[in-house]
């Protein structure tokens, strides 16, 4: 993926003149001194990132963190006190007004946690802001609002006003309003933080849902680490101003490098955030003949392994046994059993463990079919443990039986 | 022992009455071209009002309160009218009328403008918040000095006092119905891109027309008022029947004003308040048809209020 967005050293100190502060926070010091010494409340202290087109980049962080002036920032809601906002590589800090608006306009568009529609404007009409705005004449407009809706599935509710709806669909509004002046970049601030939890799972669907065919460049802040991870490409975690972890949803619980990320991991399930190709087995090949090769686990040589053949199809199954009668020379084929289970690799370990069968193997491939690698129990059990660490070997009765 | 009569070595009367006096010669051309305005478009009013028959009148007053407010209030203003005409007052309560629907044309001109002007500079407001202070906190009548010296006496100069007088109320709610639009709305504005005089007509002045409504019926009230104590600089109207009664000691007279003044004030009064309600359906699509209007576009309500009946 390219690059769509890229934040160098951004900072935002809120007083009247920040000279000090910045000087301050050069030889090193932090939020609470600077605000003891100057009276100047560090937003933003050396935030760098970088967002890839089609991302939904997460900022995560609790309140006053800085996540908010961070996405205020991009489309200049807030003026940033130093940096640079690179959107295509340009830098947007210096634009002057006419340019900023230009900008706003047409390339970033933003979703605000409490909706923001105009209560005097039927939703139609709010739908098609953006472009009144801009000078689009009212038939085009009105043409494209209706499109808008319809992708959000709003159409029914066209002209009638905001306050008929229910928070999830004026959310919808709201999207659709953002959607519609076709802008890459879309500034979420804490879009589903204000809906009841049931509508927030919804409009997380439907987001991903719609991030599928629209690939919009998405900056989503929000303050719940649950919806980062099941929205976020890419999550970054702000804390006093600053940038403390960035990284892919998975990484981030696999290693959260602080005690402040950690704290959030602690209560996530693994289960549903990792798949059955990370916490494989990739094994080697320990035996074969000519017709097949035996794919299994020096280290463990009481697992099962696999058989597959030239095109790396699994032709079956062999327990420890079987393996050592190849070993001493038996052909393969009549030791064979079908006795596996086979997942994808990007099952969730929550449905993994579903297709879980007693005394059956399984064996992780790929979308065409080839055969990825092995799975015991004992590595999904390791994965979904809640103090993140590799999975280790655990000896439990009957888990090869 | 000192005497505080002996402390009185300022002739500040004096100093006063001299500046008056330079000023109204002075400056005569800028009070000549104040009056000008007000003069014509009191006169239009004037003759308008007492040129409608008093049954369509009625009718009109009907429709109006029936279509802004509600079919009691509509009902209320219809009687009003016709005990004042039953009381003998009407022509002077027309008068009065032309008084108050001027002072609403120039007030809504200077206020509304003005308010917004306040709504977005602080350094504004900051000159124009203690003058407010100042103007709605001295008695109306004391309005009537600087007039007189400035516009001398009649209709017309009362009707310069009455819009100094109501005035204030619009300047300030309409400036405080901008400051209360919401920081998220108008930074959705921003965010899409809106220009300054955008984010004004398509955010703040909307947000703040129920605000400003309220003002405005604050504003009616207040020219109600000064329509009735401009009559002590030879306004015409309701006020000169009760300063009348006072003069000649008929009690009658006076009282056939006061109930007349009541009434007329009451019906302005539950019209304009329901202005500023907030949300009725009916009153909304109405309010901003106007709106609109004004704005120079063809409204869309039509089309969305038929489109929403017909999914009902």
């Amino acid at each position: 993926m390219t690059e769509r967005l890229r934040v160098e050293n951004l900072y935002k100190i809120f007083a009247p003149s920040p000279t000090r502060a910045m000087t301050l926070l050069a030889t090193g010091a932090d939020k609470a001194r600077v605000l003891a010494e100057t009276d100047a409340v560090v937003g933003l202290n050396n935030v760098s990132l970088s967002v890839p087109s089609g991302a939904i980049y997460m900022v995560m962080g609790l309140s006053g963190s800085g996540k908010s002036t961070l996405a205020r920032c991009i489309n200049r809601l807030n003026e940033p006190t130093a940096g640079k906002i690179l959107l295509d590589d340009i830098d947007i800090v210096p634009l002057r007004e006419d340019a900023l608006r230009e900008l706003r306009r047409t390339r970033i568009s933003m979703v605000f946690q409490h909706f923001a529609l105009l209560p005097n404007k039927s939703v139609i009409e709010n739908a098609e802001f953006g472009l009144k705005l801009r000078g689009v004449s009212a038939a085009q407009r009105r043409r494209r609002a209706e499109e808008v809706l319809a992708i959000v599935g709003l159409a029914k509710w066209a002209y009638h006003r905001p306050h008929e709806l229910s928070g999830g669909m004026r959310q919808r509004v709201g999207l659709a309003r953002a959607l519609a002046t076709d802008a890459d970049v879309l500034i979420m601030d804490e879009a589903f933080s204000a809906l009841d939890p049931l509508i927030r799972t919804e409009m997380q669907d439907e987001l991903l849902r719609l991030q599928h065919t629209l690939k919009k460049t998405i900056l989503f802040i929000t303050h719940d680490f649950q919806e980062a991870l099941k929205l976020g490409t890419r999550i970054a975690i702000m804390s006093e101003g600053e940038l403390v972890r960035e990284g892919t949803p998975q990484s981030i619980v696999l290693e959260p490098g602080s005690d402040y990320v950690a704290a959030f991991t602690r209560e996530v399930d693994r289960s549903r955030l990792f798949d059955a190709r990370s916490v494989m087995r990739t094994g080697s090949t320990v035996s074969g003949d000519g017709s097949a090769r035996i794919v299994g686990d020096a280290e463990h040589p009481e697992a099962m392994s696999f058989a597959v053949d030239a095109s790396n199809r699994i032709v079956g199954c062999l327990d420890a046994a079987a393996l050592q009668q190849v070993k001493a020379g038996k052909p393969v084929d009549a030791l064979l059993t079908r006795d596996f289970v086979a997942v994808s690799g990007t099952t969730k370990l929550v449905d993994v463990a579903g297709l879980y069968q007693s005394g059956k193997a399984m064996a992780v491939i790929d979308e065409d079919g080839c055969f990825l690698g092995m799975l015991e129990p004992e590595h999904i059990l390791g994965r979904i443990a809640s103090a993140a660490r590799s999975p280790a070997p655990v000896s439990m009765g009957g888990q090869n039986a | 022992m000192l005497d505080a009569d002996d402390l009185a070595i300022f002739p500040v009367d004096q100093w006063i009455a001299d500046a008056v006096q330079w000023v109204a010669l002075h400056l005569r051309p800028l009070f000549i071209a104040i009056k000008w305005p007000v003069e014509n478009l009191l006169s239009f009013n004037d003759y308008i009002l007492h040129e409608i028959p008093f049954p369509i009148f009625v009718v009109l007053v009907f429709l109006t309160a029936y279509r802004l407010a509600s079919i009691g209030i509509a009902v209320f203003s219809a009687i009003s009218l016709v005990v004042i005409a039953a009381i003998g007052v009407w022509t002077e309560a027309m008068t009065t009328l032309s008084l108050i629907t001027t002072a609403i044309v120039f007030c809504t001109a200077i206020g509304v403008p003005t308010g917004i002007w306040c709504a977005r500079n602080d350094k504004v407001w900051s000159v124009v918040r203690p003058v407010l202070d100042i103007m709605q906190t001295t008695p109306t009548f004391v309005y009537l000095v600087p007039v007189v010296m400035l516009f001398g006496v009649g209709t017309v100069p009362g009707e310069v006092a009455v819009v100094t007088a109501a005035a204030p109320p619009l300047i300030r709610f309409t400036n405080l119905g901008i400051r209360m639009v919401e920081q998220e709305m108008v930074e959705a504005g921003l965010a899409f891109g809106a220009d300054k005089h955008q984010l004004l007509w398509e955010i703040q002045l909307p947000l703040a027309i129920p605000t400003i409504l309220g003002g405005l019926n604050q504003t009616v009230l207040t020219a109600m008022v000064m329509s009735v104590v401009v009559a002590m600089i030879g306004a015409e109207g309701l006020g000169l029947v009760v300063l009348q009664g006072l003069g000649r000691l008929d009690v009658g007279r006076a009282a056939v004003g006061g109930i007349a003044i009541v009434l007329l004030a009451m019906m302005l009064d539950r019209i304009t308040q329901q202005l500023a309600q907030p949300t009725g359906r009916k009153r909304r699509s109405v309010l901003h048809y106007l709106f609109n209007l004004f704005k120079g576009e063809r409204s869309h309500e039509a089309i969305a209020t038929t489109a929403a009946n017909h999914t009902h």
